[in-house]
């Protein structure tokens, strides 16, 4: 655990020097499109550090100076596949978006989705030292948690103390200074795949740029498409993109649960290709223009043009109803829904309060969509789309965009985590020090 | 729509290679940016600069490119000017003028210094009021508004023509040159013109009689009339006092008689200075209208 704590540590204090100089690059790299936008940081405010209940890694107003997206390539699932690929595809967004600013950037923050996210939640308990709570109590509880056996090859994304208990009362966001005798905290951890981490930093790298941090896309889209009552009172972000699903649960503003499902956007235009025999470009543009989920009697008569491209005038130039593209895309899309489900309910979604679900991602822009969600996922179901944040360019505005623009607001607000406590202090330099003392004590 | 590309839906990579990625990122570097833009311009300057300014043959070099273009622009013949059109003056002032600003056409229109011509001008007496200019066809026009000449001053090295504002104007010899000027006299009488005009105006009934104002000790006037009269006028209201003396005489041909002057200085106290033998005369003639002298 140390190792990791250092990394993470390490990549703070890159981030909080980026905050100084005042300019910080946001990286998306999804399965679709790479994405990435220049924030210019203005009131710096690294000073209520570590006092009161505000974030400890300091935040401050931003807005966006720089924006560019790109095709990506050489990513699938949200994964890096194809090093070369995907680093061209990343350094292509990066330089226009610099250009775009016209200033250099020398961090940057990413995001990815993939990587197999598995949420645990850990929990530790300790004795309070000296009846109010202080800063290495907090440490000695987070040092206390059990952590599982997560596997080799994985490696931490987020660990969010999410509750602090003193006593028999919890729900306590912010215990220090406050009397206790015992106290107990709640931790979520999500863990990834290290290579996932490791091929997207080397990548980053490959651009001359630093790492100052990495997020979990799914908690990002969440942060930015989730309204604070939804945050505070538990709700769902189903962040449905190209090549995987993100699914993150939020409760009392914490992150509780993250997962993601392997499936997305691109599958459905694959079946779509399969379905209608045509490419996967023109399964793509016809999935947007005129896909859909629910089939009325007017789909059968709208017919659309198909085009493909194998040179035989008979077989590109078919007509096809809407109704068959419906249903080519309605069973991917409940099956998605389905796994989702099915993540939400090994998760214990329905124990919240409130059950609300919001849709964002590219593909929840497909028409019906949320009909057909609210019959899988429950009643409570709205179609998401990001915050605003200042000076977002208005292409960035829609739901395509919910995690780099989350992840905008999680790069001016990182919720604390583990590495943002101090660190238990190891008891033995003082100990050997009071021994000493007593030594010379009862000698002389 | 009969062809299809088959690079329809295949696009080249638009990704940057790694070597303009990162001259890109070098150029937004703010410090080499001000280099490369401002550094490095300012750099080159001050270097020709000094390297011309070093060498003494490259000076000289340049002074002389320097100097030919200035007189190829100067010389132009859009820029000469050939002759001097002098307007309003008499022709003695328009000689002086010729005499003080003294040109020699054809010259250049940047070596006039129209300015100081006007200053020189304009310190000629009978100049009242000078306007120079570079016609366009390269004609120097000078306009010239003379002083009128108001006044015949006479002092003790010659007579001064003044004119209306006591300006002196120019210097003459005899009286008749300028016989129809009224003539004045004493010291610092140039100051004090309004008020010898004034009284002038108020001395025409005695113009045939009338020789000129004397003004006494820089503060009060006299009336000089022919046979030796003078009428002495106070400082104050010098015009009222000539008035009541005209009316006096108009009343009792005061001034027909042997009076030498009427000295009004102390206003509420006129006195009369009679001629030598007067007094007598005057005595006599009581005597005999008393019958006492046969």
């Amino acid at each position: 655990m140390t190792e990791l704590y250092q990394k993470q540590r390490a990549m703070r204090a890159m981030r909080k020097a980026a905050m100084q100089r005042g300019v910080i690059a946001v990286l998306d790299v999804g399965t679709t499109k790479i994405s990435c936008l220049i924030l210019r940081f203005d009131g710096v405010n690294l000073n209520d550090e570590g006092e009161g209940v505000g974030s400890i890694s300091g935040h401050s107003g931003f807005s966006v100076i720089g924006s560019a997206t790109t095709a990506s390539r050489g990513v699938g699932f949200g994964e890096v596949l194809s090093m070369r690929e995907s680093e061209r595809a990343i350094r292509t967004a990066l330089q226009s978006a610099q250009k775009l600013a016209n200033i250099r950037v020398d961090h940057v923050i990413a995001c990815f989705s993939g990587g197999k996210p598995r949420s645990y939640g850990l929990a530790g308990e300790t004795t309070v030292q000296n009846q109010v709570v202080a800063e290495q109590d907090i440490a000695r509880v987070l040092s206390a948690c059990d952590v599982p056996d997560y596997g080799d090859g994985r490696e931490v994304l987020h660990a969010q103390p999410v509750n602090f208990a003193l006593d028999d009362r919890s729900g306590l966001a912010d215990p220090r200074g406050q009397l206790g005798e015992r106290i107990s905290t709640d931790v979520h951890m999500l863990t990834v795949d290290e290579k996932v981490i490791r091929d997207l930093a080397h990548c980053v790298k490959r651009c001359d740029l630093e790492l100052a941090g990495v997020a979990s896309s799914s908690y990002a889209s969440a942060v930015s498409s989730l309204v604070e009552d939804e945050q505070e009172l538990g709700a769902a972000c189903i962040d449905i993109g190209g090549g995987s699903t993100g699914v993150s649960v939020f409760l009392k503003k914490h992150m509780i649960y993250c997962d993601s499902v392997r499936l997305g956007g691109e599958h459905i235009t694959r079946d779509v290709s399969m379905g209608l025999q045509v490419p996967i470009a023109s399964a793509e543009r016809i999935k947007t223009i005129n896909g859909g989920l629910l089939a009325t009697g007017m789909d059968d008569r709208d017919m659309i043009e198909v085009l493909g491209e194998t040179g035989d005038w008979e077989h590109d130039r078919r007509l096809v109803s809407r109704t068959e593209l419906i249903g080519i895309m309605r069973p991917r899309v409940e099956e998605i829904l389905e796994e989702v489900r099915s993540h939400l309910d090994a998760a214990g979604f329905e124990h919240l309060p409130s059950q609300q679900i919001v849709l964002t991602g590219g593909s929840s822009l497909i028409p019906g969509l949320d009909g057909l969600a609210s019959r899988i996922l429950g009643q409570q179901v709205r179609l998401g789309r990001p915050l605003r944040i200042h000076r977002l360019p208005q292409a960035y505005s829609g739901p395509t965009c919910s995690s780099i623009v989350g992840l905008s607001l999680f790069a001016a607000h990182p919720q604390d985590e583990w590495w943002d406590f101090e660190m238990q202090s190891d008891g033995y330099p003082t100990r050997s020090l009071k021994r000493a003392v007593r030594w010379f004590k009862e000698n002389w | 729509m009969s062809q299809i590309n088959p690079d329809r839906y295949t696009r080249s990579d638009p990704a940057p290679s790694l070597w303009s990625y990162r001259l890109l990122r070098l150029m937004l570097s703010p410090y080499l940016r001000r280099m490369v833009f401002y550094g490095i311009p300012a750099l080159f300057l001050v270097g020709v600069g000094v390297i011309n300014i070093t060498n003494e043959q490259r000076r000289e070099q340049v002074l002389t490119t320097y100097s030919e273009m200035k007189t190829f622009v100067t010389e132009r013949p859009e820029f000469t000017v050939n002759l001097m059109s002098l307007k309003g003056a008499s022709d003695s002032v328009m000689q002086d003028i010729r005499e003080v600003v003294p040109i020699d056409f054809p010259i250049s229109k940047f070596d006039l210094d129209l300015d100081q011509m006007r200053q020189i001008i304009l310190g000629l007496g009978p100049v009242k009021d000078v306007d120079v200019r570079v016609r366009s066809s390269g004609v120097l026009q000078v306009d010239v508004v003379e002083r009128l000449p108001a006044f015949l001053w006479r002092r003790d090295d010659g007579l001064e023509v003044l004119d209306a504002t006591g300006i002196y104007v120019r210097t003459v010899t005899s009286r008749l040159q300028y016989s129809n000027l009224p003539l004045i006299a004493g010291e610092g009488a140039d100051t004090q013109v309004a008020q010898a005009k004034q009284i002038f105006v108020a001395a025409k009934p005695l113009k045939e009689r009338l020789r000129g104002l004397v003004f006494i000790g820089e503060r009060r006037w006299d009336v000089v009339l022919d046979k030796g009269q003078r009428l002495m006028l106070p400082e104050e209201d010098p015009v009222l006092a000539l008035e009541r003396v005209i009316a006096m005489d108009q009343a009792e041909d005061l001034l027909t008689r042997s009076v030498k002057a009427v000295d009004f200085r102390l206003q509420n106290r006129p006195t009369l200075q009679l001629r030598s033998g007067a007094m007598e005369a005057f005595r006599e003639i009581k005597l005999m209208q008393l019958g006492q002298i046969k």
